[in-house]
């Protein structure tokens, strides 16, 4: 096994491509160094992306955010402008592992790692953010839920690393909420959950919005017919019970250890309806 | 020995107070040695190969390749452990268990072992190990296991205590059949009956220690075995046995313990480790990992109960029976039996019937976890009681009282009780500020009542004097609960002497007779007797040297208050001595002063409690919130009041995540689908309220100071109280443990009527 620490993405990139054998990237390493210590994996190499210049840095823009795939979710949790403009985004990243967890792991890591139960993708999915790829072929970004393509799996080709986050600057009356069930109060994976992010007009109508669900299919979902739900109303009554209907229905779970398809069906819409409700909340609605 | 072991009534000086545990720094800093602290020069690490199947026959076991690759020290299979049982069952079936000879019984059954060099070759050795399996059916349920369809596990397994003898084999290794009285004539007499099924899942210790030892077998047949454990004795005894080595060669220390529950009564690694260190001639560490120690060590039996229990108008019970079928995993047990004896031990019945069966199924060997079967039993029957009440329209607290077990009352398991605290533990929650505390919407009240019989057995004991007078106490149980604190304030008491003169070890079994283990709530009853008889034995040699001091008469000699005085007027003039001024003189009196004991303790109390629970339950998503949770048990006298509140409040924690959370789940393969705490929950610190303790004490006529045993009866209400709140809270009787939100919601929507949203 060997372990490189480049110090620029060129590098990294290049170390990557140019590996024989297996290779795995390490930014937390709260998902990797626990499946090589069970005995999961065996990587040739290990490419570890925390020296790279900038990559530990939560950047704003004209049009937004940038967060590096070494910025902790600790320190998303510590960035006021974050936790103005995305607060959904942050709470998601804030609930994965333990505190101790998170000042290591990374939300590129959560999304790389592929797990259905992520609790940062589907607040990412609903927030509309965009991963920015550093490969061979040079730069490209695409949409987060474009990543993962089943458990374990992802659309990044050979050589790939994904350098940063990028969310967009709000419009003003926006705001996202991002909710999961576990079974106990902290320290656990999601069963399901619910992002949601919306953006009302002056009078409190929704304008726009994104709901994904996790841990209810291999992938997390973006549920387009519950932002349907929601665009054009305020969010009374009606549109709730629409948006948990239209969530319950859109499910594809399993039957597993962490719950039954009936529950997960049951409990994705009433997540649902709760995270709207505080998103709506977040965003001035009334 | 002369030693009366009968309840005084004394006054006390250090008892009843709550100094630190003298355990207490090296255990917070990171110093103290846990099992997998030992080390030794040139050690090798041991690793277990485990059965994927849940049920094969091992055709062939190739360990040629394993052995070859470089590093490897030692390859054994059960060939390497004879069969040395001689008959012994039970010992044969601990031996089948620490390493599989003819079959593979469960997921995760030991079938080969290594010892290399480092953990990377040990891991590839047992990759290149290839065994020849023929699965086989298997059965992981216990109510399926009972069906005549089901694969029967052991083929000369006959049900013992039927009442025609079976011609077949089956996998009911047992039945057991317990009560008094007349259950026809009692339902006869009942306007209102409750009868309900239960079951409940099988659970873990979570013990946070993994099973951890280092053995070295020396060339001259002697061996050393440094371990984590709960008895040290008995491992030597069963790895002496299993060996074929005489008890005397080989030594056993125990470590300090992360956890054992009754977890660490049962050997598995440290019979393998020691016949790795055997064939390879160098230490062999073996630690197990988490994933083992679920899939391999020792849970609780998972159960299937009725319950039927009937009642006059007036709140008073007529008949009460309970059949109640116990998982044991592949060997037989007595798990059943201890449900079926413990289910009713709360109440005055004059007609009670409970029958147990011992269950085979493909699980690990059930072993024992803090009142081993009696929290399920207790659950069915507290459930049905409650229900009960509800339906005659008392209050579940009084019909409780009104029914209670008190002094003179024949047992449902046979005997007659003395002085118990069944009735004052129910007294004491009628009056808790708890009963009062207001419920807000989706919260529900649950309250249940517990039993456990409690141990004493074998105990040996020695209290040495040092010349400087300092006190140093050797005992043979275990400290697991913050004993050694508890004993040194037993010897400070009885020698009259301040708590922090005196320094307790736990002994490795070389150097004090034999022990019983800690369990039992054992540890502090049995070892207080015999450290007050071991005291009282070295204050008659301190009576004595003083006596030559002063050159008197020792009968004119008496102990009070850690100094000898030279009673009589005569004596008028002489100083008293104190305890260090005789210890001082020892060298020139006599040599060293020293107390030993060695005793049965018989006469361990029964012990109840009775425990209080406030539960919010939402109602769309079936999560449980535990919002106040109180317990009031009968301790006897509280040696160290705080680790006794330590010990109600553990049992309170480990029985919410067991009613809440905790279970084993298999899958379809019959194997263990979440063998790691991430997937099997038990409660996080943010999951449990400030646990509320109230101790009584109601002293046990037959020790000294009146102590009971405290640990284990605070886990037997807890599934009760939290099914009955939960119950109370969702509007719906929950029959099925643990109360996971799935369970919840599911019960929530079926008493609704509703169908599932699609």
């Amino acid at each position: 096994m060997r372990y490189i620490r480049p110090l620029s993405m060129e590098d990294a990139v290049g170390q990557l491509a140019g590996s024989p054998g297996t290779a795995a990237i390490l930014a937390g390493g709260s998902d990797l160094l626990v499946r090589m210590k069970g005995g999961f994996i065996e990587p040739d190499l290990i490419v570890d992306i925390k020296a790279i210049d900038g990559l530990g840095e939560i950047r704003e823009t004209a049009e937004g955010f940038s967060i590096g795939a070494a910025v902790s979710c600790a320190l998303m949790g510590e960035s006021a402008a974050l936790n103005r403009e995305w607060p959904g985004v942050v709470e998601a990243a804030k609930l994965i592992g333990s505190k101790q967890v998170q000042g290591r792991c990374t939300i590129v890591g959560n999304l790389c790692n592929a797990s259905p139960a992520a609790d940062s993708v589907p607040a990412l999915v609903a927030a509309g953010a965009r991963a920015l790829i550093v490969g061979p072929g040079g730069r490209r970004t695409v949409a987060v839920e474009a990543v993962p393509t089943g458990p374990g799996k992802t659309s990044l080709a050979k050589g790939e690393i994904i350098e940063a986050i990028l969310l967009d600057r709000r419009a003003p009356r926006s705001g996202d909420a991002y909710l999961r069930f576990i079974p106990r109060t902290e320290m656990d994976i999601a069963v399901v959950s619910a992002g949601v992010n919306l953006t009302l007009d002056e009078h409190g109508v929704v304008k726009s919005a994104r709901v994904a669900l996790g841990a209810v299919a291999p992938t997390v979902l973006l549920v387009e017919e519950a932002a349907e739900a929601l665009i054009g109303r305020k969010l009374d009554e009606a549109a709730l019970e629409r948006l948990g209907k239209v969530c319950s229905g859109a499910c594809r779970p399993i039957d597993d250890k962490r719950g039954t398809v009936e529950f997960r069906r049951k409990v994705a819409g009433v997540l649902a309806r709760r995270a709207a409700t505080t998103a709506y909340a977040r965003a001035g609605g009334k | 020995m002369n030693f009366d072991p009968r309840y005084s009534g004394r006054n006390f000086a250090s008892v009843g107070t709550r100094p630190i545990r003298p355990d207490g720094v090296d255990k917070v800093t990171g110093r103290a040695r846990y099992g997998a602290d030992f080390n030794m020069a040139g050690q090798l690490v041991g690793r277990v190969l485990r059965s994927p199947h849940a049920h094969a026959t091992i055709r062939k076991i190739d360990t040629s390749k394993a052995e070859k690759l470089n590093g490897v020290k030692a390859v054994i299979t059960a060939a390497d452990l004879p069969d040395l049982t001689d008959g012994d069952a039970a010992l044969y079936d601990i031996l089948d268990n620490c390493m599989a000879r003819k079959k593979a019984l469960y997921d995760g059954h030991a079938v080969a072992a290594v010892a290399a060099v480092d953990a990377r070759t040990a891991r590839q050795a047992l990759k290149l190990i290839e065994i020849d399996y023929e699965v086989l059916p298997h059965v992981t349920d216990v109510d399926e296991a009972m069906k005549h369809s089901a694969p029967v596990l052991d083929d000369t397994i006959f049900t013992e205590g039927l009442e025609q003898e079976p011609v077949k084999p089956s996998n009911v290794t047992k039945r057991s059949q317990y009560g008094h009285g007349d259950i026809h004539a009692g339902f006869g007499q009942a306007d209102y009956v409750v009868e309900r099924s239960f079951k409940t899942e099988q659970t873990h210790q979570g013990y946070i220690e993994p099973h951890a030892c280092v053995a070295s077998v020396s060339a001259d047949g002697t061996a050393d075995l440094w371990v984590c454990t709960q008895g040290h004795f008995v491992y030597r005894q069963h790895c002496a046995q299993l060996l074929g080595m005489e008890a005397s060669k080989l030594r056993v220390t125990s470590s300090e313990i992360g956890g054992g529950f009754g977890g660490k009564t049962h050997v598995w690694a440290e019979p393998v480790a020691l016949a790795l260190s055997r064939k390879a001639g160098r230490p062999v560490k073996l630690v197990m990992t988490r994933d083992e120690v679920f899939r391999a060590s020792g849970p609780t039996s998972a159960t299937s109960i009725d319950v039927r229990i009937g009642a006059r108008k007036d709140g008073t019970i007529t008949a009460a029976e309970a059949t109640l079928r116990y998982s044991c995993g592949p060997y037989a047990g007595m798990w059943a039996e201890l449900g079926a004896m413990t289910a009713f031990a709360c109440y005055n019945l004059a007609n009670v019937r409970t029958v147990g069966y011992e269950v085979l199924v493909n699980r690990p060997k059930t072993a024992a976890y803090r009142a081993p079967s009696a929290p399920m039993a207790a659950f069915a029957v507290e459930s049905a009681v409650d229900e009960l009440a509800k339906e005659i329209g008392m209050d579940p607290v009084e019909f409780r009282i009104r029914n209670a077990a008190q002094e003179g009352t024949r047992s449902s398991y046979g005997p007659v009780y003395g002085p118990i605290g069944i009735g004052p533990t129910l007294e004491a929650a009628k009056n808790h500020p708890h009963m009062q505390a207001p419920l807000g919407k989706n919260q529900g009240r649950g309250m249940a009542c517990g039993f456990w019989f409690n141990f004493g057995g074998q105990t040996c004991t020695d209290l040495n004097i040092g010349m400087d007078g300092s006190v140093s106490l050797a005992v043979g149980t275990v400290d697991v609960g913050g004993s050694r604190a508890s004993l040194s304030l037993v010897a400070a008491e009885e020698l009259g002497i301040a708590y922090e003169q005196v320094k307790a070890v736990v002994a490795d079994t070389s150097s004090l007779g034999y022990n019983d283990m800690t369990d039992g709530s054992r540890g502090t009853f049995s070892s207080s007797m015999a450290t007050i008889s071991a005291a009282r034995n070295a204050i008659k040699i301190l009576r004595e040297r003083a006596a030559q001091m002063w050159d008197v008469p020792v009968d004119d000699v008496v102990w009070e208050n850690g100094h000898a005085i030279a009673k009589g007027e005569k004596y008028g003039n002489l100083a008293a001595l104190s305890l260090r001024e005789i210890a001082a003189g020892s060298g020139k009196t006599g040599g060293p002063i020293a107390g030993h004991s060695e005793l049965v303790a018989d006469g361990a109390g029964v012990s109840f409690a009775t425990h209080i629970c406030d539960i919010e339950v939402d109602p769309e998503t079936g999560a449980t919130r535990v919002l106040r949770y109180t317990v009031l048990q009968d301790a006897g006298k509280a040696v160290h009041p705080t680790y006794v509140e330590g010990q109600y409040q553990g049992g309170a924690a480990q029985g919410i995540g067991w009613a809440l959370n905790e279970e084993y789940v298999y899958g379809k393969d019959g194997r263990l689908q979440n063998p790691g705490f991430l997937d099997y929950r038990i409660p996080v610190c943010s999951d449990l309220p400030m646990i509320d303790t109230q101790i009584l004490e109601i002293p046990n006529p037959n020790h000294p100071y009146g102590v009971r045993g405290v640990g284990e009866t605070s886990i037997v209400p807890p599934l009760a109280a939290i099914a009955n709140a939960v119950s109370n809270a969702a509007g719906v009787r929950m029959t099925h443990i643990p109360m996971s939100p799935p369970r919840i919601l599911a019960a929530i929507e079926a008493e609704r009527g509703g169908r599932w949203s699609k």
